[in-house]
């Protein structure tokens, strides 16, 4: 019998990839899109969801005939997405209506203050988890509602679904307008404000809080489990997982046991910590979250550290800057120094999210002396994501009263030794890379696979986990807490940029 | 006697303009200079942008040349994007394999570790990214070797009894190379361990560097001594799965 392959389609913020998986946890074959990121105004963010569905359906094929494969030889899909971008659309044309509004967006952010009013920002923090800003879904759905004319009353009606990506792309491989299903899974539900986190359920007090009818939402399924079966792209072949990229790179590194943690490393940078069946409240500005649900068993949790802007500083530095051509050549440019110079870069582009929360944040350059050449600030720019994952790692280890022993680490980034070797020396501790670097992908994999029975097991996925690459830390103590108050200056000096009256009504 | 390629006299007077125009110039503008219809000349430009000789602005309206095109002689290809395009068919490899994965390219006679895959059996390993290898004693070294022409290593150290020492025999040894498009390599450098290595072809068919495993000999070859063949087909699908990445989107 040919091969058989678990196809995984990862929907990130930059690019959709199709990756085939096979039984050992193998990557045999990528196919990758880039969407257009639109910008229509200052610290807005969009995707036209009608270009990811099409990227959707050319990677997918793609990716199968790279390998000389047939579609046959599919046995799951499992989906992967970027978290928190919402979308509506039309329940009986099957069309978006208006853009995705991605993550990043902070046009919410006056919505956010008013919401949050005079019980502050955790108001609904007991419920669902997660602080009010502009980075999650249900402020974003009120915005909609209120500013496209005669949503709300279609959307009262039922005429109108809404989605974050996992389901937009589960509604259009199941046929869209004709038959089409409406599902999320508790990860990316978890991740809307509207979800209580206990009862994994849409709560009442929140959808009222949001002013946020009820049918336009999806319903709410386990990460691992059948949702059904496509009738496009893939034919026959069964969904048999979807969940948030974060969640799902936790799943691909196979840490399945309270205790165990990972940082991805892409766009922006997500440490999760798997914190068992329980709920654990952060009081150091990590966010509760689901880790996953496999079928009908209990929940997983997680407890969450954000960190906005990483790899999109080195974008920018790449595009806004134009000082190199590609990411990765930023290594060789910061290698022509020796250190920072003195400078650091704090990327507040749109607040700064864990631990800080603050929305009025925005960006610096620290430091800056005539001295500073462009190898120092490609230095900055690369620090920048090592510190913040030290500020993450500090109040996760007070959250959790265990310090970190060992960082395990996946995504773009890690192709960055100057990068993985600076983590290091930050945080203390060695740095662990696995065999797949794609571990959002192979999250995704793993949990389609499992519910279609082509892994038994947690146990057997686990055994495929193997280490790729280490960093051991090396930096004098001294330096590292000098270098350390430094950035926690640099950060302060951020704070109350933006003043209420500055905002747009 | 061939004839001579038209499209490339083209090119060539599209970079003369290019060069002639500090503030860069559009599609339409080259056309009009050259009385080429848009497309042509639309297809010119593009390819002379994924070769990375011209630059467009921030508009997308105007080409430009690049730095890059002053400086023909440098290495076209930064070693940093080399290993982001390698890291997931490296570790695809070294996973199959079950061996250590390392992608080389050629600096100043030596071959320079660009990137380092551990040998997935989680033993104690250190990353030797950066590092030098002898590239007349490893099968990496041959790889970028034979499709070099200016850089013959002065001296033919000796690592064991059987590294190639003698100039002739490792130009012969390179041919074989160049013949079959994959080097090997059978305790030259280290007793008991051997090596397979194919080289990393990018735009044009430049040789970029090369990717290989290492391992201990009884694993490395068959029962013949000779470099087991499912191994040496897994490097050069690795070798052309990193080439068609290289060549898809610059
Ligand atoms: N070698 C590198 N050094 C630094 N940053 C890099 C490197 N390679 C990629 N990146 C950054 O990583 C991000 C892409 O990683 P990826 O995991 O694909 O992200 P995402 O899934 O969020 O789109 C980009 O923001 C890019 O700037
Ligand atoms: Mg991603």
């Amino acid at each position: 019998m040919a091969e058989q392959y678990v196809a995984a389609v990862d929907q990130g913020t930059n690019s959709t990839r199709c990756i085939l998986f096979d039984r050992r946890g193998r990557l045999v074959s990528v196919a990758q899109r880039e969407h257009h990121q639109l910008f229509p105004r200052p610290g807005w963010v969009e995707h036209d969801a009608g270009e990811i569905w099409n990227n959707v359906t050319r990677v997918v094929p793609a990716a199968i005939k790279q390998i000389g494969a047939t579609p046959s030889q599919i046995v799951a899909i499992g989906i992967a997405n970027q978290r928190e971008t919402s979308l509506l659309w039309d329940r009986v044309t099957g069309r978006p209506i208006g853009r995705a509004v991605t993550w990043q967006d902070t046009r919410t952010d006056r919505l956010v203050t008013e919401l949050a009013g005079s019980e502050g920002p955790d108001r609904f923090a007991q419920l669902c988890g997660l602080p009010l800003t502009t980075y999650f879904s249900a402020p974003r759905i009120r915005w909609l509602l209120d500013h496209t004319p005669g949503l709300r009353q279609r959307a009262e009606r039922g005429e109108i679904l809404f989605g974050t990506m996992e389901s937009w792309l589960i509604w259009n491989f199941t046929g869209g307008a004709n038959g089409g299903l409406h599902a999320t899974d508790v990860t990316n539900a978890s991740r809307t404000m509207l979800m209580n986190i206990e009862t994994l359920e849409w709560d009442d007090r929140l959808l009222e809080a949001f002013d946020v009818p009820r049918a336009i939402l999806p319903e709410i399924r386990p990460s691992s489990g059948v949702f059904a079966t496509a009738t496009e792209v893939l034919p026959g072949v069964r969904i048999g997982a979807a969940l948030g990229d974060q969640q799902a790179a936790l799943f691909g590194q196979t840490c399945f046991s309270a205790g165990e943690a990972k940082c991805t490393y892409g766009t922006g940078s997500f440490l999760l910590l798997h914190t068992g069946q329980e709920i654990v409240r952060s009081k150091h500005g990590m966010l509760t979250t689901v880790a996953y649900q496999i079928g009908d068993q209990p929940a997983s949790y997680a407890l969450e550290g954000s960190m906005a802007v990483t790899g999109s500083l080195v974008q920018w530095f790449r595009d806004g800057l134009g000082m190199i051509h590609t990411a990765a050549e930023i290594e060789t440019l910061a290698r022509t120094v020796e250190d920072n110079g003195g400078a650091y870069i704090v990327p507040a582009f749109s607040g700064l999210f864990a631990p800080h929360w603050r929305s009025e944040a925005r960006g610096v350059i620290a430091g800056l002396t005539g001295y500073i050449t462009k190898g120092h600030l490609a230095r900055a720019v690369l620090e920048a994501t090592g510190f913040q994952t030290l500020e993450v790692v500090d109040a996760m280890n007070a959250d959790s009263g265990i310090a970190l022993t060992a960082l395990k680490v996946d995504g773009g980034m890690t192709a960055n030794n100057l990068l993985m070797q600076f983590l290091a020396d930050l945080l203390d501790v060695p740095v662990v890379r696995p065999m797949v670097t794609e571990t959002v992908s192979l999250g995704a994999a793993y949990a389609a696979g499992l519910a279609v029975g082509y892994w038994p097991d947690l146990e057997g996925l686990r055994s495929n986990w193997h280490r790729a690459g280490q960093w051991m830390p090396h930096m004098d103590p001294a330096r590292r807490a000098t270098e350390y108050a430094n950035w926690q200056a640099a950060v302060q000096r951020t704070f109350n940029w933006i003043r209420p009256e500055d905002q747009e009504p | 006697m061939p004839g001579t390629v038209q499209s490339i006299e083209r090119a060539a007077a599209v970079l003369r303009l290019l060069a002639a125009a500090p503030d860069g110039l559009g599609v339409a503008d080259l056309g009009n200079a050259l009385g080429l219809a848009k497309t042509t000349v639309h297809g010119i430009v593009r390819t002379l942008h994924q070769v990375g000789f011209v630059e467009q602005d921030h508009s997308g309206a105007h080409y430009h040349l690049s730095d890059a095109f002053g400086r023909l002689g440098e290495s076209y290809l930064d070693p940093n994007e080399l290993r982001s395009r390698a890291i997931n068919w490296a570790d695809s490899l070294a996973s199959r394999s079950g061996e250590v994965v390392r992608v080389g390219r050629l600096v100043e006679g030596k071959v320079e570790v660009v990137h380092h895959v551990f040998r997935p059996d989680d033993s104690d390993q250190d990353l030797d990214v950066g590092t030098t290898l002898p590239p007349h004693a490893t099968a990496l070294g041959k790889a970028v070797l034979a499709y070099d022409t200016s850089a013959r290593p002065r001296s033919l150290e000796a690592y064991t009894t059987r590294t190639i020492t003698d100039p002739v025999q490792l130009s012969e040894e390179l041919a074989t190379v160049r013949s079959r498009g994959w080097a090997t390599e059978f305790e030259e450098h280290t007793v008991e361990l051997a090596s397979i290595a194919a080289p990393i072809r990018g735009l044009g068919g430049l040789v970029v560097g090369a990717v290989g495993l290492a391992g201990r000999i009884e694993r490395i070859c068959d029962s013949r001594l000779r470099h087991r063949g499912d191994l040496v087909s897994m490097v050069r699908a690795t070798a052309d799965a990193i080439a068609r990445d290289l060549r898809e989107d610059p």
